[in-house]
């Protein structure tokens, strides 16, 4: 079973990485051979549950020994209007006797303590490794406890092994596929529901663009899985239209929505303000061309207009305090590319980038957008990094929580753009909000201080002017 | 106290916020108190992942940790291959002095034979026999954080102490347990040196987990206990154990050494240092030195001044086996009652454990024995359940994540001690003056958090956290 959803992620002809492959590479999978001693990144299980977990009102129980949920809950930014119940860490945390005997009554009777406990609309259930390994069918257990229970039991079989986070996203999407999308109703239908696939609600992000959706009259009838409500996921299947955030991860969810329900889909992204504007244009028209009222292309171009001008307006002053400074950035994909273009249009130098997890079309985007010049860096050491910040060939390094320390140790500055980071970057204002977060940290007095010599290195000469006393 | 209940095991099928971390991570963290080592994982990679994430967000620092990148296949056919294969990478890459190997759930399931592993790997890379290399049993389905800690430390002893003819005078080892920050190892150290002795840690996370500026980039942890002073550690004159934990290690350094062990089950209160300075003083045969003198005292008044704010307060600990120990009984000692004790497993301290619940359990069991407390002691993932209930959170062990300086925290000897006697009577003091000015003496035992919430400035409440 999971062998052949595993082929059928692979072949995903929405993934346009896979359709550049040959069908040999394709069978090998998405996930590049993991070199022992030197890879670094999060399991498949992880990435099923980053794509599940912002489902706020569900629990998500993890079925598997104390390492997968122990060493990991309670560590992610994404965020709730409401029920926090996703917040709770759930795991059957397996001993040597579940291993020896199965762990499948357990998990069981744990799935019945949670349903009693808190009444969820819907428990997920994760596979992790160490229960694949015994061969716990926790997919007959799921189905047992739905009858049983009378809630939706749905397994996650996405047990770490078999791959990375990124397969992980996919098999998540799969998941929603085969058991919950479709299953609820909506009472209501607009012209102008829509679904977004992809988008996580980190630290409130989707709460920038919302308003103005709202404003235009476009209704989001579910978000996969954003801020989500396990009932609205369900009825994702009534949407007018799917939006495909950051391409690589559920375009599968996208393209089947399409295939089963007819429902078109594209490609967006809200980070940077042409990406933002192309991303409200494309769907609006798309809206439309399914028969909604014409007069919201029109409002669309409003809102577009206002905020732009309102954005370029509110990035001027930091033109002057940017100038001249230089940015280093280590984000793959291309989600933050309309970020870059923004960012220098406030004035910033991206002197390079590392394109470790970009696929061969955004490196030639790339290319394109800032020429020949331009470093791209595949696989460069952490020990380079630090070398290049130490020689200051940067004033500020941007990237995931992980590299932070390569940059502080070297003192400097260093802003995050990845998952734990607490200010919104999405829409219009994120990209204000991230230049204010770039200018605080680039002026921050510390910088000054921190490279200063200790009293016991500095030379004579640069001993402070004190006079003895009496003279 | 009068009647103690004991409840060993909760009854749950489903653990609810995980108050247990695996063993894994309790042996990484004691690999990197040693210096210029590189812990590995034997198992899949996202186990790894976790880990780190978890290490980085307490300690602020980069954790070096790699994993041998278990996939499907190489789960069924055996991860001889992967080992053999990560142990050579990281040794060309980064030339590491030790390379720490703990199993995980993941090699443990099919058991795989490491001693068999580890002869294979020496016989078929004879040009590697100077990489010290330890393997450390871990399986995450059974035991814990401080079980893989110790297997770790005991893993050290075995493969690096050697044993000595000749004694270097003055010279002693401490084993470490991990309920000892890095900041508690410093005090240590200090307290120690005063007397003129020469500690060596083992391992030692105050020279590579408080904060460092290094001069170039290592991948590999960068300073603790060197291999050389590990190795020397046969010749000492005697070797202080820290925490029940620790118990194995020692053994096995005993056998190995013939050095003498004295056991400390705590560090943590007046009584409990005393026995340490006493043991230093004879050993070194030196005078107590007038500095720890001068800190007994204040601790001494310390606790006269705040003992009015400790009487009779309720108060429920959940934290690993030894620190448990340590926090409860220093509460004890300050006339507080503890109403329960949570621990992530089972070990024999909890028989020792002074509290009316001892339990082992998780987060949500603290929720439920708390709920009429006037303080929970507990990692920072007890910062939920805490403004749930609206009882105030004071944070210990690890993870602490979302305070600064988590790793730097000090609580043994005299000095330590009073830190956290005015930390936690703080708490009090100033929910006491709050809670007059606002005209109700309890407000938290309405069980309304909203409301009291906003009278609990300080910051160590679990209300502001939420
Ligand atoms: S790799 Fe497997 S055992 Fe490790 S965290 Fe992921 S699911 Fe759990």
């Amino acid at each position: 079973m999971l062998q052949e959803k595993l082929q059928d992620v692979f072949n995903e002809p929405g993934c346009s990485t896979n359709q550049a492959k040959s069908e040999k590479e394709r069978k090998k999978g998405c996930s590049k051979a993991l070199k022992p001693g030197a890879a670094a990144g999060g399991c498949a299980y992880d990435g099923a549950m980053i794509a599940l977990q912002p489902i706020a009102d569900a629990a998500h129980l993890v079925h598997g020994p104390i390492a997968c949920l122990g060493n990991s809950w309670d560590n992610r930014g994404t965020k709730s209007s409401g029920s926090q119940l996703y917040r709770t860490g759930f795991t059957t945390d397996m001993s040597e006797l579940d291993i020896i005997h199965g762990g499948e009554k357990k998990l069981y009777k744990a799935i019945k303590e949670v349903v009693q406990q808190y009444d969820p609309p819907a428990v997920f259930v994760y596979q992790t490794c160490v229960p694949a390994m015994i061969g716990d069918d926790i997919e007959a257990v799921c189905k047992f406890a739905a009858k049983k229970l009378g809630k939706p039991v749905i397994p996650v079989m996405a047990p770490g092994f078999v791959g990375s986070k990124n397969l992980g996203n996919k098999l998540a999407g799969e998941t929603l596929l085969d058991h919950v999308i479709g299953t609820v109703e909506p009472e209501v239908t607009t012209p102008t529901d829509i679904c977004i696939v992809g988008e996580y609600n980190l630290a409130g992000e989707l709460w920038l663009v919302k308003p103005l959706l709202d404003e235009i009259g476009i209704r989001i009838l579910s978000c996969i899985s954003g801020d989500g409500r396990y009932n609205e996921v369900a009825q994702a299947h009534r949407a007018r239209l799917t939006m495909v955030v950051c391409s690589q991860a559920l375009v599968n969810v996208g393209r089947k929505m399409q295939e089963r329900w007819g429902i078109p889909y594209f490609e967006g992204s809200f980070y940077g303000v042409s990406d933002m504007s192309d991303t409200l244009r494309t769907m609006a028209r798309m809206l439309v061309e399914r028969g909604a009222d014409k007069a919201i292309i029109d409002r669309t171009e409003g809102v577009i207009a206002r905020e732009e001008s309102r954005v370029w307006r509110r990035l001027e002053p930091y033109k002057p305090r940017f100038d001249g400074k230089r940015v280093l950035l280590f984000t793959g994909g291309v989600k933050s590319w309309s970020m870059v273009t923004a960012l220098e249009g406030a004035g910033l130098t991206i002197v390079g980038t590392s394109t470790k997890k970009s696929t061969k079309e955004d490196k030639e985007r790339i290319k394109k957008m800032k020429g020949e010049e331009f470093h791209q860096w595949d696989d460069l050491k952490p020990r380079d990094i630090y070398k290049m910040l130490r020689d200051s060939e940067a004033d500020i390094m941007m990237s995931g929580g992980r590299s932070q320390f390569i940059a502080l140790k070297a003192k400097v500055p260093w802003l995050d753009l990845n998952q734990e980071r607490h200010t919104p970057y999405a829409g219009y204002d994120g990209i204000v909000n991230l230049c204010e977060e770039i200018d605080k940290t680039l002026s921050n007095p510390i910088w000054r201080q921190v490279r200063l010599a200790a009293p016991w290195d500095s030379k004579p000469d640069s001993k402070p002017d004190v006079k003895p006393v009496g003279a | 106290m009068g009647n103690i209940q004991r409840f060993p095991h909760s009854a749950k099928a489903a653990s609810t916020n995980p108050l247990k971390m695996s063993q894994p991570l309790g042996a990484a963290l004691a690999f990197l108190g040693v210096d210029r080592c590189m812990p590995l994982f034997h198992g899949s990679q996202g186990c790894t992942a976790f880990g780190l994430v978890l290490l980085v967000r307490h300690f602020r620092e980069a954790i070096p940790l790699q994993t041998t990148a278990m996939d499907q296949v190489s789960t069924i056919l055996g991860g001889y291959e992967n080992l053999e294969q990560a142990v050579r990478t990281i040794h060309e890459r980064n030339a590491p002095a030790l390379i720490g190997v703990a199993t995980t759930g993941v090699t443990e399931t099919k058991g795989e034979d490491m001693a068999g592993q580890y002869s294979l790997f020496r016989q078929r890379n004879p040009a590697l026999s100077g990489l010290k290399l330890v393997f450390a049993n871990t399986p995450d389905f059974s035991g814990g954080f401080e079980d893989g800690f110790s297997a770790a430390v005991t893993g050290i002893v075995e493969e690096v102490v050697q044993p000595s003819e000749t004694t270097v005078k003055g010279q002693i080892n401490v084993l470490a347990g991990c309920h000892l920050s890095p900041g508690d190892v410093e005090e240590l150290r200090d307290i120690i040196e005063s007397f003129g002795l020469s500690p060596i840690f083992l391992p030692d996370l105050s020279l590579s987990m408080s904060g460092r500026q290094p001069d170039d980039f290592t991948a590999t942890s960068l300073g603790g206990v060197t291999v050389e002073q590990i190795a020397a550690m046969g010749a000492s004159e005697a070797t202080l154990v820290i925490g029940e934990h620790m118990r194995v290690a020692a053994a096995a350094l005993e056998l190995k050494t013939d050095v003498r062990s004295l056991f400390f089950d705590r560090l943590t209160g007046l009584e409990a240092s005393d026995r340490l300075v006493r043991t230093l003083s004879e050993l070194s045969g030196r005078p107590v030195p007038a500095k720890l003198r001068h800190q007994r005292e204040t601790l001494v008044d310390g606790m006269l001044d705040g003992h009015f704010f400790y009487s009779r307060k309720r108060i429920a600990v959940a934290l690993e086996p030894d620190l448990l120990y340590a926090v409860t009984s220093f509460l004890a000692d300050m006339g507080a009652e503890v109403i329960a004790a949570v621990s992530p497993t089972q070990t024999a301290v909890l028989e020792k454990l002074k509290a009316a619940t001892v339990m082992v359990g998780d987060h949500s069991d603290v929720e439920t024995l708390a709920r009429d407390a006037d303080l929970i002691v507990s990692n920072s993932h007890g910062r939920q359940g805490a403004a749930r209930i609206g009882v105030p959170l004071h944070r210990m062990g690890l993870p602490m994540f979302d305070r600064l300086g988590a790793g730097l925290k000090v609580q043994v000897g005299y000095r330590g001690t009073r830190e956290l006697l005015f930390e936690i009577g703080n708490l009090f003091l100033s929910r006491e003056m709050d809670h007059d000015s606002h005209g109700h003496a309890h407000g938290h035992a309405h069980g309304d958090g909203h409301e009291h919430g906003q009278h609990c400035g300080s910051g160590s409440c679990g209300c502001s956290a939420g």
